[in-house]
């Protein structure tokens, strides 16, 4: 146990340096990426430009809500492996059931298997205590199974993107890209429930030690059972955003955002063992992956090259960070 | 006192033992000479020294200095297993069998003769035991008896027994100590930790006590040295600590009301506790004093909410009550207060998070948090228990005694009517412990009530007005804190009778029922 309580004695600068990223871990993430831009500009010249940046950022969106999903429950101590299935199931749902139905009702049957998977998920971890990793990734697989059973009824009616889905995904006003008119508040509403409410408090606390919060009278599983609807609703609302953006229903839509969205929790200073991390840091960490992607697409390299440097960057960038900050 | 052998008549000689952890000496000088044939008890109080001696001859820890002599010979035990190969073997406290595996098994793990261990076995008092049972499926009293018949059946010049027949139930406990007592004649020795008189003095030749983490005496084992060896013990402490100059704080006259604050009757868990009773009043620090593994942790854990204990009943404000969860018995104003502050906190959040954590518990608590109704609860709770907040960022960066004061400021900002203390001032500084003790009785001054567990007997006359004594999960013995000196305690806690039960009429059972009585 350090008591740096009781040590004013003077420190060096580089030790000053690195107290100070560690009260403000945003600072180091933040330099971070603009060095990843600045790296793309020269590479590029001219490539940083206002359409860069709002398509960065209507990529970087979807990753950094459902990577939102990935904070809240890392700071319980669990992940959340199904959110690319429940993304896909709510986008392909609503791209099918759109042509028939009324928006409401097909908005409501695509939440619906995101509620449905999130329940599952938090009474399976809540109550039966299945590890969050083995239950979300059963879910994912049965929802997958579910979805395919689904599209063989719905194959004679074809699908469609919703009009205002893709004004959501790829509109633009003045200059901005339309989907940060979901994003702010739910990016707005995530740290606020995070910070200011008793709920936030309680994921913390869970992930921290979940037995002192039992003795605080805290029911876990009502905890968990909340927190990963939650995680679900969030994801289906992605799955909503990212058909509107990519505008090509498929059984694997969002599927290949799950790894990256906890890359960028993770890469966003949220501890997997629960207790420590915030969302600001998730937004970054997921704008410094989407940099890091466009920047690895331009330098022409084989699609396996690619993937392999984007593995080292990616764990390089999360140790040197977790190095800077843990202030011990 | 001490009686002088031969050194080379000894089987195991120890002396000028000493351990050090950190700062704190855990053994000081400490030595232990056992000779062939015999059997000797190592007795000594909560924290003597004990069980660090134990390990440092099993060869579990290492020692700082001293000299271990097996058979006159100079012995460097540096591992359980170098231990083993001297020919000292422990029996210790926990079931050492690997649950996943079967008997035979763990077994061959140890290379332990099959054969004399199935006739141990017999002998001790399992006639028909499956040796291909999985250790886990078997329950724990045949699993104690097990590990000793593991460890005979490898015939150790030196067996060493901890608290042996602690969970044992009586038939199976006879069998132990007859078995022990046979080993001494077949020029074995045996080194036996008990808290029973009634063992030792039927059991044993000599007696080592340790107190502070030094050897203080060696005695032999004869009608009414009980007395002797309490006042080794407890040693220079002895004379009486003045009781009134300690507790001038707050002397609010108790309120006699028609039902206690909390009255438990007849509780009952598993082997741990049996037929506890007590109440405890309002404005009241009732004292719990408790040798290690008495029972007090599970009492204390049953009125915690977190287990739910077998049999008895539980009445709060004379309404009996039922907990499934920690959150229930704090619904009923019931706050717990663990030993271990790693359990109480989380150690990566704010002093302030931790001490507002109860707030959020409930369902309908958990949306937007009134800040500043907040901050002025929490910063009157630090402000009363003088939390040192300089590091208040990260509980984990505090001092020991100021997390403690952080767990204790929780229930002060939350209100609660009773709180359940468990040895709050275990490993904290000499400040913080006085500050401790004062909170508690300005609390009681306030009509709260406190069920105080210390394992520092000294402590009971500086906060308590009351003192429970339990003994082998039964309350023994319940006495006014004026007659709660030191060695009475001591005596009281290993179960030996007290001379003049003056005050019989205190223990709980007398009471008439509630409805006998009209509500005011």
């Amino acid at each position: 146990m350090t008591n740096s309580a009781t040590m004013p004695q003077p420190v060096s600068l580089g030790r000053r340096l690195k107290r100070f990223m560690a009260d403000r871990p945003l600072i180091p993430l933040i330099i971070l990426l603009v060095i990843l831009v600045l790296i793309l500009q020269v590479l590029r010249p001219g490539i940083v430009n206002e359409r860069w940046i709002a398509n960065t950022a209507k990529f970087a969106i979807p990753l950094a809500i459902l990577a939102g999903c990935q904070t809240m429950t890392m700071l319980t101590g669990g992940i959340d492996l199904s959110v690319g299935t429940v993304a896909t199931m709510s986008a392909f749902i609503m791209a099918t059931q759109i042509v028939n139905q009324d928006p409401t009702v097909a908005f409501i049957l695509a939440m619906l298997p995101a509620v449905l998977i999130g329940l599952v998920n938090g009474v399976g971890v809540g109550v039966f205590r299945v590890h969050p990793l083995i239950m979300t990734l059963g879910t994912s697989l049965i929802g997958t199974g579910f979805l395919q059973v689904y599209q063989r009824t719905v194959i004679a009616s074809g699908a469609k993107i919703p009009d205002f889905l893709n004004w959501l995904g790829t509109g633009l006003t003045y200059g901005f890209p339309n989907a940060l008119f979901l994003f702010v508040p739910v990016a707005v509403l995530i740290v606020f429930t995070l910070n200011r409410t008793g709920f936030g408090r309680l994921l913390y606390a869970v992930g921290d030690n979940e037995r002192a919060a039992r003795l605080s009278g805290v029911r876990y599983w009502q905890v968990i059972t909340a927190l990963y609807v939650i995680s679900s609703l969030l994801a289906g609302i992605t799955g909503l955003l990212y058909i509107g953006l990519i505008k090509a229903p498929s059984l694997s839509l969002a599927e290949p955002l799950v790894l990256p969205s906890v890359a960028a929790a993770v890469i966003g200073g949220t501890s997997i063992f629960g207790g420590r991390g915030g969302y600001m840091g998730t937004i970054v960490g997921a704008l410094i992956l989407t940099v890091l992607t466009t920047l690895l697409t331009i330098l022409h390299m084989p699609e396996g090259g690619r993937r392999i440097l984007f593995g080292f960057i990616v764990l390089f960038v999360t140790a040197a960070y977790l190095r800077i900050i843990e202030d011990r | 006192m001490t009686t002088n052998e031969l050194p080379n008549n000894t089987l195991l000689d120890a002396t000028g033992v000493a351990k050090n952890y950190g700062a704190v000496s855990a053994l000081r000088d400490a030595s232990l000479s056992v000779l062939p044939g015999e059997v000797h008890a190592l007795m000594g109080a909560n924290g003597a020294g004990k069980s660090t001696l134990v390990k440092i001859l099993t060869g579990a820890i290492p020692a700082d200095a001293g000299r271990i002599l097996i058979r006159g010979e100079a012995r460097d035990v540096r591992s359980p297993a170098a231990a083993r190969r001297a020919g000292l073997l422990p029996v210790y406290q926990e079931p050492a069998l690997i649950p996943d595996l079967d008997v035979l098994c763990n077994l061959r793990l140890t290379g332990t003769p099959v054969e004399p261990f199935r006739a141990w076995v017999r002998e001790l008092g399992i006639p028909n035991l499956d040796i291909r049972e999985t250790a886990r499926d078997i329950p724990l009293a045949v699993l104690r008896v097990l590990d000793l018949a593991r460890a005979l059946a490898v015939e150790p010049d030196v067996l060493l027994l901890d608290e042996m027949t602690a969970a044992l139930p009586a038939n199976l406990a006879e069998k132990v100590l007859e078995v022990v007592r046979r080993q001494g004649d077949s020029g074995r020795s045996v080194i036996f930790i008990s808290h029973r008189f009634v063992e030792i003095s039927a059991l044993c030749d000599r007696a080592t006590v340790l107190r502070d983490g030094a050897t203080v005496g060696v005695v032999d084992i004869e009608p009414g040295v009980e007395e002797k060896i309490v006042e080794m013990m407890l040693g220079a402490r002895i004379e009486k600590t003045s009781v009134a100059a300690a507790r001038t704080a707050s002397e609010a006259p108790v309120v006699k009301d028609s039902h206690p604050r909390l009255s438990v009757r007849n509780l009952q868990l598993g082997t741990k506790l049996h037929d506890v009773s007590f109440d405890l009043a309002n404005g009241e620090v009732a004292g719990v004093v408790a040798l290690e593994g008495q029972g007090q942790d599970e009492l204390f854990a049953a009125l915690a909410g977190s287990i739910r204990p077998a049999g008895g009943t539980i009445a709060v404000d004379g309404a009996p009550v039922k907990f499934f969860h920690p959150s229930d018995a704090i619904q009923a104003g019931l706050a717990y207060v663990p030993g271990d502050r790693t359990e109480a906190l989380a150690m990566q959040r704010s002093v302030r998070e931790n001490i507002a954590l109860p707030f959020s518990a409930a369902l309908r608590k958990w949306g937007p948090i009134k800040v500043r109704r907040e901050h002025m609860v929490v910063s009157s709770a630090i402000a009363r228990l003088q939390i040192d907040t300089r590091a208040q960022g990260e509980v984990q960066r505090l001092s020991g005694g100021n997390q403690q004061k952080v767990t204790i400021a929780r229930w002060i900002a939350a209100d609660a009517r009773t709180i359940l203390c468990f040895d709050p001032t275990r490993g904290i500084d000499v400040g913080t412990k006085q500050e401790i003790y004062k909170l508690l009785r300005e609390l009681a001054g306030l009509g709260k009530s406190v069920l105080f567990y210390t394992s520092e007997l000294e402590e009971v006359q500086r906060v308590c007005d009351r003192v429970i004594v339990i003994f082998g999960g039964r309350v023994v013995d319940t006495f006014p804190v004026e007659l709660a000196d030191e060695p009475a305690l001591m005596r009281a806690a290993y179960g030996l009778p007290r001379g003049a039960r003056a005050d019989v009429g205190i223990l709980a059972d007398v009471r008439p029922t509630s409805d006998a009585e009209t509500a005011p």
